[in-house]
């Protein structure tokens, strides 16, 4: 029973830090800077969290650093959210077929 | 209008099928962790549903089962969500300001690392129901995957799992390079982040901090740093 205390627990606070800022922040922020930091932070921290953590996610560093490039020059030139997505799995896929 | 909202739930249904798929095969290895810890396949799942977070919920498990007490769980919780602060934050900048309360919560309640990501692709102001559409089939995408996990342990093999674990990765990519190929500067935040984040991750110095705390400290001084020299104009920031 005692689990869902704990569950209840993590629950409540992921809840809270997830809608404060949506519901408190109800009007456009005027201060520029304020306004540049929050534009940049989507791209900052999606790209802290994908390198090098990618790295550490398949068998081997070597076929996340292929799916990484190949990654970035597909979505360089263009494809989408799915495909992107797709040929990288695939690549690790077939990396490892060849070296692990 | 009403037709409108329709159509963005629609397509927040469509860019949350993959999303779905990752969570998938992601989550499975949390509901490993969840029965290692001692959770059961109902626990865990009821965890998964009302949580969405993956390293919030691989260190809660974690805790618990090394008997921590429940501040010590709040406290972790609030160090590895606390991410979701700031992206809460850059979200209600994305929200009309006429945006009713009960729809506020709803894209609070679903904030993770791809949510947020695909919402912030959208032109111009964002639809609560696009969100929410993403995470009607995201989230049962990640609910499932732990109960697969909890009941079955590793249903796939490792090499289908090793290939699965780089997706959310990829959309990560296709969210943020396409901006990058339109604006140097954007594309130079990407790869200092890129740059600075290996250093962090592989200098022996930083190996007290927790990945979470990894993260918001370079996101709060790399995007500080670049709102200092490349403050944007009104226009650019409404995306």
């Amino acid at each position: 029973m005692d689990k869902y205390l704990y569950i209840g627990v993590m629950a409540l606070v992921t809840f809270l830090i997830r809608i404060l800022p949506l519901t408190l922040i109800r009007r456009k922020i005027e201060n520029r800077t304020l306004r540049s930091f929050l534009y940049y932070v989507p791209y900052v921290t999606l790209a802290v969290m994908t390198f090098p953590a990618i790295l550490e996610a398949t068998q081997t560093p070597i076929s996340a650093l292929a799916a990484f490039i190949a990654g970035i020059l597909l979505a360089w030139f263009g494809a989408g959210l799915f495909p992107v997505s797709v040929v990288c799995c695939l690549i690790v896929f077939v990396v490892e077929f060849f070296i692990v | 209008m009403h037709y409108k909202r329709v159509e963005n739930f629609k397509r927040g249904l469509r860019v949350g099928i993959p999303i779905g798929l990752g969570y998938f095969a992601v989550s499975i290895a949390l509901g490993i962790a969840a029965r290692n810890a001692g959770f059961t396949p109902l626990q865990a799942t009821v965890t998964s549903l009302l949580i969405n977070a993956s390293a919030g919920e691989f260190a809660g498990f974690t805790l618990v089962a090394s008997g921590a007490g429940y501040l010590e769980v709040a406290l972790m919780e609030l160090v590895a969500n606390a991410r979701y602060l700031l992206m809460s934050c850059s979200l209600s900048q994305k929200l009309s300001p006429s945006t009713p309360f009960i729809e506020r919560i709803g894209v609070g309640f679903y904030i993770t690392d791809e949510i947020f990501g695909v919402s912030m692709t959208v032109p111009g102001s964002l639809d609560p129901l696009f969100s929410l559409g993403a995470a009607a089939v995201a989230s049962p995408g990640w609910a499932l995957g732990t109960l697969c996990g909890a009941v079955l342990g590793s249903i796939l093999p490792t090499q289908a799992v090793s290939a699965l674990s780089v997706g959310l990765y990829g959309m990560f990519l296709a969210i943020i390079i396409p901006p990058a190929r339109r604006s140097r500067i954007i594309a130079a935040v990407v790869a200092i982040s890129f740059g600075l984040s290996f250093a962090v991750n592989r200098l022996a110095v930083f190996n007290f901090m927790s990945s979470g705390i990894k993260t918001i400290i370079l996101t709060v001084i790399i995007s500080l740093a670049a709102a200092l020299l490349f403050p944007v104009a009104q226009e650019d920031s409404d995306g």
